[in-house]
């Protein structure tokens, strides 16, 4: 029983890594003021170009790169058509996705149908040997690990640093943030390319560890599972990294419990990580003056600099 | 303005006067060069699944038969793809196969505007003077894997990863477990609905769970090969799904089953073109080539392979049906006996478990 356990958490902590990524990465955008709904699309550049680099390469610090910039070159698309050329942000960020789609899936023509063992697994010394606790947390690859310091490194960088601080201004009021003199189409900017360069590394988890393949529209709805977790999240980063391993908790749990043979009719199942992750992130968050506090209040609404 | 001095300009058209005329000559009986078929999908070509088959059958047309081809992939079921179909039937082509269920009403009423124009809809059950229908019977495929799975099994557990709760699906699910029974009579199968044809990163966490709570063979009704990958990392056994996945898995494959339409398309476009063609409807199976396997991984003893053998045999020669009885439903109550056959009416609306499944079947 404690194998099967055991077993199911290192599944979960699989199927939480990339929301975590890409959640994480758009919640930053959102934070400047920014809304990208071309986050399914990014992912799907990221998962192509970090699995046609470890096919060309071999190697598996490339790849994870080739995943990252990928993204990140996708949303410096975005950031051009709405902060250079003030274009609406919901339907580029629906175009991007379009996009994403597209091109991922022209690019990777040839490489469907090729196989790659996944991501090499690094056992931190001492520490794995743990029971119980060494194979969960001290067994990954190399992007679980990172998206662990991710959400430590995000949470601190809003909270307690002065960058975070003026992208939250920013994010609030991008007028009052000019009018002090700080560049907010800078700042948007590279919040931009974090987000995207997060999403090319959702997608390059998907492509070389989660199922390590390349198949047109591999990401399945992740991208927009990762926009709904911001939200009903309330922008907060370790909510955004509880909801999304609640998500894949809930999904991990219910296939068990079809395997297991419980009598609940399986279209209910495949509701409830839905169903679950809304009903408890709304309710954890209903406290009306924190999501005020926290929702960037300049979202999707375009920057003129005046004077 | 340019004024053709040339004058022997004229001889130019000459050999396009003549073909006009040879067309003439040669009437109704037609030709390959005149030929054109076209194909609609549902999906890219590169899916490695069902589309990715019917694309093998065009290809297998075009070098059999030498008749140009054409194919529009990624097209959305409903309005969109009566426009794609319509377009096919306005620029010359003679047949035009539809390659989705929900193709069938766009396809109909196509059919109804050009008289002159064959048809072929897959897996759809509405047909006219020009509007043929055709499926396969994958179940016989199962049948053939649930009696390897019965030799193979040391747990005597099989995971299913199922996509969505239609006859179809568990036609297949019904059809593995009895066969897997009748070799290992305490035999089960788990199963998982993920409600997709295509996770790949579901179907895969799908597998881990079933391999988890004890199966130690994994088959699937879902389209992407990551469950055989997770299957080849476990060191637990795996059948590919719609095409050959042996890349993905190369120990634990034991076989896949193969949808294969290339005779199919081959014969009806040659049907065609001999005059042949009429309005039929298909459901045929291993008999006719139409379900295929990948050959046997190496994992497969001697022992199953001729069991395996056997009964596809039996299926080709009709001495054996995936539905003979006896029969009992899920509770264990007999639905059919010892001498009997379910028929077609039956396993076309199949929403019902076998004996030995577990699990609860939504929508009852």
């Amino acid at each position: 029983m404690a194998d099967i356990l055991i077993a199911a958490i290192l599944t979960i902590i699989t199927a939480a890594t990339p929301l975590v990524y890409a959640a994480l990465g758009e919640m930053i955008t959102e934070k400047s003021g920014v809304l990208n709904l071309g986050v399914e699309g990014m992912i799907l550049v990221g998962a192509v170009a970090g699995f046609a680099t470890i096919h060309s390469t071999g190697s598996a610090a490339l790849a994870i790169f080739a995943g990252l910039a990928a993204g990140a070159l996708l949303a410096s698309v975005f950031a051009l058509l709405v902060l250079g050329f003030q274009a609406t942000q919901v339907a580029t960020g629906l175009a991007l996705t379009i996009f994403g789609i597209g091109v991922s899936a022209l690019v990777g023509q040839d490489l469907v149908g090729i196989a790659y063992d996944g991501l090499p697994k690094i056992s931190i010394p001492l520490l794995s040997s743990i029971p119980v606790i060494g194979p969960l947390l001290f067994q990954h690859d190399i992007l679980v690990y990172g998206s662990f310091a991710l959400v430590f490194l995000v949470a601190w960088f809003l909270k307690n640093t002065r960058p975070g601080l003026v992208l939250r201004a920013v994010g609030n009021s991008h007028d009052a943030a000019h009018a002090i003199g700080y560049p907010v189409i800078r700042i948007r900017y590279m919040a931009i390319l974090f987000g995207g360069a997060m999403a090319g590394l959702a997608g390059a988890y998907l492509s070389l560890a989660y199922s390590p393949l390349w198949i047109e529209n591999m990401s399945a709805g992740r991208g927009w599972i990762a926009l709904a977790l911001v939200v009903f999240a309330t922008w907060r980063p370790w909510r955004v990294f509880f909801g999304a391993y609640l998500f894949g908790g809930i999904t991990i749990f219910q296939l068990h419990a079809q395997a297991f043979g419980v009598g609940v009719p399986a279209q209910i199942m495949s509701m409830l990580p839905y169903l679950a992750t809304i009903v408890v992130l709304v309710i954890i968050s209903r406290d009306i003056n924190k999501i005020k506090l926290n929702a960037p209040m300049c979202i999707g609404k375009p920057f003129h600099p005046t004077a | 303005m340019k004024i053709n001095t040339n004058p022997f300009g004229i001889l130019k058209s000459l050999p396009a006067l003549f073909l006009a005329a040879a067309m003439m000559v040669a009437g109704t009986s037609a030709q390959a060069e005149d030929i054109k078929v076209g194909f609609v999908y549902v999906g890219p070509v590169g899916d490695h699944g069902w589309t990715y088959r019917h694309d093998q059958g065009r290809l297998a047309v075009e070098k059999e038969l030498g008749v140009a081809t054409t194919f529009v992939e990624s097209v959305a079921e409903g309005a969109d793809s009566e426009r794609v179909i319509r377009n096919l039937a306005t620029t010359g082509h003679g047949l035009i196969f539809t390659t989705s269920f929900g193709y069938m009403n766009p396809t109909l009423k196509v059919a109804e505007q050009f008289p002159d124009v064959k048809f072929e809809h897959a897996t759809g059950y509405k047909r006219a003077d020009n509007l043929s229908t055709y499926s396969a019977r994958f179940y016989e495929g199962r049948t053939v894997l649930g009696t390897i799975a019965g030799h193979m099994s040391k747990t005597g557990v099989v995971g299913y990863i199922a996509s969505f709760p239609i006859p179809e699906v568990v036609r297949g699910i019904n059809a593995f477990i009895l066969a897997m029974r009748k070799v290992n009579p305490d035999a089960v199968v788990k199963v998982v609905w993920v409600n997709s044809w295509y996770d790949p990163g579901k179907e895969g966490d799908a597998a881990k769970a079933l391999i988890d709570q004890g199966a130690d063979i994994i088959t699937q009704h879902t389209d992407s090969p990551a469950p055989l990958q997770v299957a080849e990392q476990r060191g637990v056994y795996a059948f590919g799904q719609a095409s050959d996945m042996s890349a993905f898995a190369p120990t634990a494959q034991l076989t896949a089953i193969i949808n294969d339409w290339n005779p199919y398309y081959v014969s009806r476009v040659k049907a065609l073109m001999e005059g042949t063609w009429e309005s039929q409807d298909v459901w045929s199976g291993i008999k006719t080539g139409m379900v295929e396997f990948a050959p046997y991984g190496d994992a497969v003893p001697a022992e199953a392979r001729a069991a395996a053998d056997a009964v596809r045999e039996g299926i080709v020669n009709g001495t054996l049906h995936s539905f003979d009885g006896p029969i009992n439903n899920q509770a264990g109550e007999q639905v059919i006996g010892e001498g009997e056959t379910l028929d077609d009416g039956v396993l076309l609306g199949m929403d019902w478990y076998v004996e030995g499944v577990q699990g609860e079947l939504g929508g009852q």
